[in-house]
């Protein structure tokens, strides 16, 4: 499956090094990872994360379809609760054989992702647990409760 | 019974409710003052596949959940 879901800040040089050793063999010429790191910012001490685990296990199933499809495999780790400051919430990478289908996929995978996946973000400020609105995107689709009847 | 779940930031208890479709369970949300934020905004599955429609017809033992909007990383 390769979808990963951890408490609390991920431990970024074990889980790259977990997937490096577990294709390096595998024959694929390119492994391009994503990093994501807490910044310091707007105040905040750190973010925190909800996660719908099975439509969140569909949609990464559909897109190891379409890697698959082209040769390729994605890897993918993700925080539920806090993290603080500094640390990662968030690591996807890609293999293929070429580099070109790895650096259009993660581009692609990881648009998405931000688009699509269904996890939601808090701002932790104040000692408070605070939706990240503005940040947060509608899925496809939405709205159709709030239709005119 | 139909099980209405609401995710992430909507803060409200999970509804059973007796339906038959999601336009009966439209009907029944909008009259919530609660979930007048999120409805608009908000993408519906049924079963936990995602529905573009609210010709759904529901049965018994069905999950319905509401997905605000995201923001993962």
């Amino acid at each position: 499956m390769s979808l990963e879901l951890y408490d609390g800040g991920l431990d970024v040089p074990t889980i790259l090094k977990k997937w490096y050793e577990s294709e390096v063999q595998s024959n694929y010429g390119a492994f391009i990872p994503f990093v994501g790191t807490i910044r310091d910012e707007d105040g905040i001490t750190g973010l925190s994360f909800d996660i719908y685990e099975p439509i969140l296990e569909s949609w990464f199933e559909a897109w190891q379809e379409k890697a698959k499809a082209k040769g390729a495999m994605i890897k993918m780790a993700h925080s539920r609760g806090d993290v603080m400051l500094h640390q990662s919430s968030y690591i996807s990478a890609v293999f293929s054989p070429k580099r070109r289908v790895a650096l259009e996929f993660i581009d692609e995978f990881v648009e998405d992702f931000k688009a699509s996946a269904p996890i939601w973000k808090y701002d932790l400020k104040d000692g408070k647990r605070i939706y990240a609105k503005d940040r947060s995107t509608a899925i496809d689709g939405s709205g159709i409760l709030g239709e005119k009847l | 019974m139909i099980r209405v779940e609401f995710l992430g930031p909507i803060q409200k208890d999970p509804l059973e409710l007796d339906i038959t479709n999601l336009n009966q369970l439209a009907k029944i949300l909008q009259e919530d003052k609660e979930l007048s934020q999120w409805l608009q905004n908000s993408a519906v599955a049924v079963n936990d596949t995602l529905v573009s429609s609210l010709d759904v017809e529901l049965e018994d033992g069905d999950k319905v959940s509401l997905l605000p909007p995201v923001c993962g990383g």
